[in-house]
């Protein structure tokens, strides 16, 4: 059966539709390879088999029935950050023990309509703040790569690394995630998956916990271009339970597969050539424009003035958001509750028990620039630096680009408990410098497989576009995909 | 701008997170690490410049004011650590 694990989500929506295998067939094939996986790589924090099965069953009726939806028994794994009723929902965080929200958020609801079949939870950091899955309560995710002739351990990346590793395992036929510095697209790259964070709005933020609300996106982590643009079809809608969603229908992302790129504007900026940026990379991104210049489209240098701000504009910005959505966990009215000696003391040691050092460092940078006396030094200065970030893509789309070309990731993916990277917060920051400025403007930003690096571990690309116009990024990223082929890690797990 | 170690419990007060002096201290020099890195926007020339508020430039977005949502009470405090009669129970707060 572990070959049905190996199909991609259109393959395997083909070849249900023929009757080839049912959907609890295949669910039952996901099941055993993450209950013989997540021992070694533990992308899944919980793992709802009885649940799988009795959805699998019911897509198998549906499909009996001629009544199958777009994603008919396919089985996905969701990210711990989006609610699931009656199903852990943590944000893999200590403080929300045992919470099992009464409600499901918008964006799991959605493919849970169109058929899908949930495999379980999976891992990530802590609320969502991290580059490498390290910060989870639940320990970290080991990537399913690793370099070759090495058994070394190396992280998949994050927040989205259950995610990313998952899908790169074949642990679920796709995933859901969220974005709000580059927790789709780094990951994605550090796995050599497909991950897109859609234009902000497109998908509803309802019942996903909130670190930084201006900021953050949900999208998929997909095994190739088609099948992330099958999933966002089904995730993004327009939803008056969330007053940021716009409306906008939503287009058929599938159907700009195969077009041509002949005659698009494809942006390349000069201000994502950094210093100390390894030679792979940027070889990765020449090769890239190599294959976009073949298949016609015209080449233009761009510049993007305020490209080095996007970072620590971030780290004001998402902060100062996060320190006050997460006032709300105070030992109250959900999860953990360490006792003190008055209301003060109870939610003070609930808070310190329940949070990791990294969501307690941001909480307290969040709170401080927030604090009398520094909001217009901090807060208002980095606001006014997010206009002018957006204000350059917004000049460079205004002179005719239609997308812009980046590498996704400034490295490979490194080793789990990096010495250098546990010294100094600012370094592993750092692994969203080219993701970031998109969470900053709001733009629809896809991580696409590329190459593969000197010891044989995978390199992405990054395209992003104008806002709301997703199918150009499908369209442009399936030309790369094309050219590059796609990459599979080895099992050893 | 940098941060002291009074600073530090200060903010941890305001943050309502309890910190051991070790904590603190350690604290101190992470978050000076992150001020330090973020000291550079302001190079930046700000003037006449907008700060965001609304990265998608929408119209909020408006319902009508009725009732739509409620009579949950039991599911509203179905996760919290201790409860009563579908009230919240917390610390006695008034003498």
């Amino acid at each position: 059966m572990s070959d049905l694990t190996r199909l991609t989500i259109a393959e395997a929506r083909g070849r249900l539709a023929a009757g080839d295998f049912t959907a609890s067939e295949l669910t039952d094939a996901y099941l055993a390879a993450i209950d013989a996986a997540n021992p070694a790589l533990n992308a899944y924090v919980v793992v709802t088999h009885d649940k799988a099965c009795s959805m699998a069953k019911a897509s198998d009726a549906r499909i009996a029935r001629g009544e199958a939806g777009p994603l008919e028994g396919i089985p996905l794994g969701i990210k711990d950050l989006f609610a699931t009723e009656g199903v852990h929902t943590q944000a893999c965080s200590h403080i929300l023990d045992g919470f099992r929200p009464r409600y499901e958020s918008t964006v799991s609801a959605n493919l849970w309509a169109d058929g899908a079949v949930m495999l379980g939870k999976l891992n990530m950091d802590e609320f969502a703040m991290g580059s490498s899955n390290e910060t989870s309560h639940y320990g970290p995710v080991v990537n399913p790569w690793r370099a070759a002739g090495s058994n070394a351990e190396l992280v998949p990346g994050g927040s989205s690394g259950g995610s990313a590793a998952a899908v790169a395992a074949n642990l679920c036929a796709g995933a859901t995630a969220t974005d709000t510095g580059g927790s789709i697209r780094q990951p994605a790259a550090f796995t050599g998956t497909v991950g897109i964070k859609p234009t902000y709005g497109r998908c509803s933020r309802w019942g996903i916990v909130a670190f930084a609300s201006s900021l953050d996106q949900a999208g998929p982590i997909a095994r190739d271009v088609r099948d992330a643009a099958i999933l966002l079809k089904s995730m993004a809608s327009v939803d008056p339970k969330d007053t940021t969603s716009v409306d906008l229908a939503v287009p058929n992302y599938e159907a700009a597969l195969g077009q041509s790129v002949r005659g698009m504007k494809v942006g390349i900026p000069k201000e994502y050539r950094m210093d100390g940026m390894p030679e792979e990379i940027e070889a990765l991104w020449q090769t890239g424009i190599g294959w976009l210049r073949e298949a016609g489209a015209e080449i233009v240098d761009i510049s993007l003035p305020h490209t080095k701000y996007a970072l620590p504009a971030y780290y004001i910005v998402a902060p100062a958001e996060a320190s006050s959505n997460l006032a709300r966990y105070d030992g109250v009215r959900y999860g953990l509750r360490v006792p003190g000696r008055d209301i003060v003391e109870m939610y003070e040691n609930t808070r310190a028990a329940g949070f990791g050092r990294e969501v307690k460092r941001r909480i307290m940078i969040g709170t401080y620039v927030l604090s009398a006396g520094y909001y217009d030094a901090y807060y208002l200065q980095a606001q006014k630096v997010r206009t002018l970030i957006k204000k350059d893509f917004e000049d460079v789309f205004h002179a005719g680009i239609d997308t812009i070309l980046t590498p996704a990731t400034p490295s490979a993916a490194f080793g789990v408990a990096d010495q250098d990277m546990a010294a100094d917060p600012v370094k592993m920051y750092l692994n969203d410098v080219f993701t970031v400025t998109v969470n900053m403007a709001g733009l629809p930003g896809i991580a696409v497989p590329a190459g593969l690096d000197g010891r044989g571990l995978p390199l992405g690309l990054q395209l992003i576009g104008r806002p709301f116009e997703e199918e150009t990024l499908f369209r442009t990223a399936a030309v790369i995909e094309k050219a590059a082929g796609r990459f599979t890690p080895q099992t050893w797990w | 701008m940098s941060v002291d170690i009074e600073t530090v419990r200060r903010v941890a007060r305001l943050a309502r997170i309890a910190v051991s002096e070790d904590d603190a201290e350690r604290m101190t020099g992470e978050l000076n690490t992150i001020l330090g890195f973020v000291e550079q926007l302001n190079e930046v020339n700000v003037e006449g410049v907008e700060p965001m508020t609304s990265v998608m430039p929408m119209a909020m977005k408006k319902r009508d004011d009725v009732v739509t949502d409620g009579n949950k009470a039991a599911d509203i405090v179905a996760n919290a650590p201790a409860t009563e009669q579908n009230f919240f129970l917390v610390p006695k707060v008034v003498e």
